[in-house]
C-alpha cells in the first residue's frame, strides 16, 4: 500500500448525497478476478452515455478533473454493498481521498483497508470545498494528514478528526497485513507453542 | 472458592487462539483451517502477488472450486461455457499452482460444495479455528470448530499471516428440547429458530445451540442448523463436540490417525462449556414450536409451518412495514390467508451446503420411492460432493429419484445461487433445500421457498406445498 502523507491534487465536486456502491461500481462489474483494472468502470453510467462514450457532463470527463485524486460529495457516500470493488475502482482510477459530510460504515472501512482516506467534514465545508474546487486547474486541496488539516486554495486550513490506529496505518502505507507482520514473531511462538501443545493436529499434504 | 472462571465452547476456542490482544481490544487470532474457492480467492492471490507477498501456510490451506461448476457434462475447466465462470476457476488452478496450494480438482469425487468437503474430509476438527471466504462458513461450527466468513481483503491477510484481526464476540445460547415430530428435521430446527429469533436475532454473538434435541441429531442435522447460523444473524454457530462428533471424524482423510486420534479425543473432551459459565444472551425453545416449515417470504425469518397461512399485511400496524410487507407478497405472488398447501410449484431444488449430503438425499428418495414427479415440475437433485453422490449412487438412491422423474446432477452450489446455468425464470416458484430465499437469489424474478429435503421432494410429487406427515 502507498503511504499517505500529504496530497496535494484536483478536487472533483460530486455535489449528490447517496452515492452508493452500485453507482460507483456497478454490479455487472464484480465478477472479475482482478482488484485492479475497475478504474474505467467507476461511476459507469454517469460516466458513459448508452453508445459507450463519455458523456460530456460528467465531471470525470471534464478538464481538469480527469486527473482528480480528491472526490467531494455529500451525505451517505458509499452506502449499498459489502464488496471492496468500489474503493478498488477509486483507487484503480487514482483517488486516494473522499470527503464527505458521512460515510456508509462498511464502505469507511473498507477505504482505509485499501489506502484511502475518507474525510468526514461538515456539510458547510463540503459547501466551500465544491465552490473551490469549481475554480478549475489552479483550485488544487491540500490534504495534510500528518497535521489533521484540509488547505483551502486560498491557504485557509480546516481541520479535521482521524481515528490514531488508522492515521498510523495510512502514514506508514502500513494495511492491515502489514501491520500484523509487524507481530510476526509473536505469530512464530504462537505456531512453536502449539506444534508442542497440540502435536497430533494434521497438516495438509499439498 | 477461586480458580478459573467457568468459560464457553467459544471462550476456550476463543481465548486457545489469540497470538496477541491489541491495546484496543482487538485480537490477532491464529486460523487452522483457510478454505478458498474461485470466487473470493482472485483478488486476495492478487494482492500477495502485488505485495510480493508469500502465502505463509499452505500446508493449512485447501482449495476448491465450487460456486461456478456446472452440473451436467463437465470434464474440465476448458469445459465452462460462460467465460467469466471459466476464467475463475481457471484462475484459481493457476493460482494453487503458484503459492503451492493443495487442491482437489473438479472431476476428483472429493470435490465437492466447499462446506460439505470440509467435514467429509476430516479437515474440519473440534476446538479450531476455520475461515473461508464465503458466509455459510459457519457450517463447520457444527464439528465444535470456531468457523466463520470472510471478504477479500481478509482472505489474503490470512494467506499472509495466518491470523485474523478479531473483535471479540458476545455469546448466545439457543436451547431446544424435546423430541421432533414425526416429518421434521433439522431444517424445521433452524428455520423455527430463524423464525424466532428473527434474521438480526444473532447479530454481534456466535451462538452455541444445546439441548437433547440437538444432542439426538446426527452430524448431517448438526451441520444444517449451524450453517444456517448467519441467516439467524450471527457470523458463527457452534455445538459441543460429542460421542457423535468423535465416531464421525474417526478414520476421514485428513483427521489425526491411530494414537493422534486417542490424543485428539481427549483434548476434544476438555472442550465443552462449563457448567455456570456466561452467557450474554439465552433462548429456549421446544420441539412444540417446530412442525415442517415453509418459508413464504424474501427473508429466512419469514417462516410458518406448512398448515399455515399467509400472513396478512393488514395485520401489521406499523405503515412502513405494511407496505414493505405487501411489496414482498406482491413479488411472491401470494396471498394474506392463502393455505401454503394450495400454494404450487414450478422447480425443486435439493442440494447446497444446507441440505446436499447423503442424509438429505436418503430423505428425499424415501419420499419420492414408488412416486411419480407431478406433471409440469422440473425436481433437481444435486449432491453436495462427489462422495456423496458416489454413495448414493452405491445406495441405488440414483434409480429411485430418476424412476421418479427427478434429474440427478453432478456436484457444486448449483441453484443455490444461479451462479451456474442452473437458475430459475422470472416468476418461477421453487421449494429449495437451501439457505437464502431474497430476490433474485435463484435467477431474476424468481421465487424460492425454504424447506426440507423431504418436504422439497412431497412438493415435487405433488406439484403444491404439501404436508410430508400426510404422504405417509
Ligand atoms: S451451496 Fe449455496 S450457500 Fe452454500 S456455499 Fe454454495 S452458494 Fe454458498
Amino acid at each position: 500500500m502507498d503511504k499517505f502523507t500529504t496530497l496535494t491534487g484536483i478536487a472533483a465536486p460530486m455535489p449528490m448525497q447517496n452515492i452508493d456502491t452500485d453507482k460507483v461500481i456497478p454490479a455487472r462489474f464484480l465478477k472479475t478476478i482482478k482488484r485492479t483494472g475497475l478504474g474505467v468502470h467507476l461511476f459507469d453510467a454517469m460516466r458513459y452515455l448508452n453508445d459507450g462514450s463519455e458523456n460530456p457532463d460528467f465531471v470525470l470527463n471534464q478538464e481538469p478533473y480527469r486527473k482528480a485524486e480528491i472526490i467531494i460529495a455529500y451525505e451517505n457516500f458509499g452506502c449499498g454493498s459489502s464488496r471492496e470493488h468500489a474503493p478498488w475502482a477509486l483507487l484503480d482510477f487514482g483517488i486516494r481521498c473522499v470527503i464527505a459530510p458521512d460515510f456508509a460504515d462498511i464502505f469507511f472501512n473498507n477505504s482505509f483497508k485499501n489506502g484511502i482516506l475518507p474525510l468526514r467534514l461538515p456539510r458547510a465545508v463540503c459547501e466551500k470545498l465544491i465552490e473551490d474546487s469549481k475554480l478549475g486547474g489552479n483550485a488544487r486541496v491540500t490534504v495534510d494528514l500528518e497535521r489533521q488539516v484540509v488547505v483551502r486554495p486560498n491557504g485557509e486550513e480546516i481541520p479535521f478528526e482521524v481515528d490514531p490506529f488508522r492515521k498510523h496505518l495510512l502514514l506508514n502505507g502500513l494495511d492491515d497485513i502489514g501491520q500484523t507482520l509487524q507481530h510476526g514473531q509473536a505469530i512464530d511462538g504462537y505456531e512453536t507453542g502449539r506444534k508442542q501443545s497440540q502435536p497430533w493436529l494434521p497438516t495438509i499434504a499439498a | 472458592m477461586s480458580g478459573p472462571a467457568p468459560r464457553t465452547l467459544f471462550d476456550k476456542i476463543w481465548d486457545s487462539h489469540v497470538v496477541e490482544r491489541l491495546p484496543d481490544g482487538t485480537c490477532i487470532l491464529y486460523i487452522d483451517r483457510h478454505l478458498l474457492h474461485e470466487v473470493t480467492s482472485p483478488q486476495a492471490f492478487e494482492g500477495l502477488r502485488l505485495a510480493g507477498r508469500k502465502l505463509r501456510r499452505p500446508d493449512l490451506t485447501i482449495a476448491v472450486a465450487d460456486h461456478n461448476i456446472p452440473t451436467v457434462g463437465l470434464r474440465t475447466p476448458a469445459d465452462i461455457k460462460e467465460e467469466d465462470s471459466r476464467i475463475q476457476v481457471q484462475t484459481l488452478e493457476m493460482n494453487v499452482k503458484a503459492f503451492g496450494v493443495p487442491y482437489i480438482p473438479i472431476m476428483d469425487v472429493r470435490q465437492g460444495i466447499v462446506h460439505i468437503i470440509g467435514p467429509e474430509l476430516g479437515l474440519s476438527l473440534p476446538g479450531t479455528t476455520i475461515v473461508c471466504g464465503d458466509s455459510h462458513t459457519s457450517t463447520h461450527g457444527a464439528m465444535g470448530a470456531l468457523a466463520f466468513g470472510i471478504g477479500t481483503s481478509e482472505v489474503e491477510h490470512v494467506m499472509a499471516t495466518q491470523t485474523l484481526l478479531q473483535a471479540p464476540q458476545k455469546n448466545m445460547r439457543i436451547d431446544v428440547s424435546g423430541t421432533l415430530g414425526l416429518g421434521c428435521t433439522a431444517k424445521d430446527i433452524v428455520l423455527a429458530i430463524i423464525g424466532k429469533i428473527t434474521t438480526a436475532g444473532g447479530n454481534g454473538h456466535v451462538i452455541e445451540y444445546t439441548g437433547d434435541t440437538i444432542r439426538a441429531l446426527d452430524m448431517a442435522g448438526r451441520m444444517t442448523v449451524s450453517n444456517m447460523t448467519i441467516e439467524g444473524g450471527a457470523r458463527a454457530g457452534l455445538i459441543a463436540p460429542d460421542q457423535t462428533t468423535f465416531d464421525y471424524i474417526r478414520g476421514r482423510e485428513y483427521a489425526p490417525k491411530a494414537d493422534d486420534y486417542d490424543k485428539a479425543v481427549a483434548h476434544w473432551k476438555t472442550l465443552p462449556t462449563d457448567p455456570g459459565a456466561h452467557f450474554d444472551t439465552q433462548v429456549f425453545m421446544t420441539t412444540a414450536e417446530i412442525a415442517p416449515m415453509v418459508t413464504w417470504g424474501t427473508t429466512p425469518g419469514q417462516v410458518i409451518p406448512v398448515t399455515g397461512v399467509v400472513p396478512n399485511p393488514a395485520d401489521e400496524a406499523d405503515e412502513g412495514k405494511r407496505s414493505q410487507l405487501q411489496r414482498m407478497l406482491d413479488y411472491m405472488a401470494l396471498t394474506p390467508g392463502q393455505r401454503m398447501t394450495d400454494v404450487k410449484v414450478d422447480v425443486i431444488f435439493i442440494g447446497s451446503c444446507t441440505n446436499g449430503r447423503i442424509e438429505d438425499i436418503r430423505a428425499a428418495a424415501q419420499v419420492a420411492k414408488g412416486r411419480k414427479v407431478a406433471e409440469g415440475v422440473q425436481a433437481l437433485v444435486v449432491p453436495g460432493s462427489g462422495q456423496v453422490k458416489k454413495q448414493a449412487e452405491d445406495e441405488g438412491l440414483d434409480r429411485i429419484l430418476l424412476e421418479a422423474g427427478f434429474e440427478w446432477r453432478d456436484p457444486c452450489c448449483s441453484m443455490c445461487l444461479g451462479m451456474n446455468p442452473d437458475q430459475l425464470t422470472p416468476g418461477q416458484r421453487c421449494a429449495s433445500t437451501s439457505n437464502r430465499n431474497f430476490e433474485g437469489r435463484q435467477g431474476v424474478g424468481g421465487r424460492t421457498h425454504l424447506v426440507s429435503p423431504a418436504m422439497a421432494a412431497a412438493a415435487a410429487v405433488t406439484g403444491r406445498f404439501t404436508d410430508v406427515r400426510q404422504l405417509g
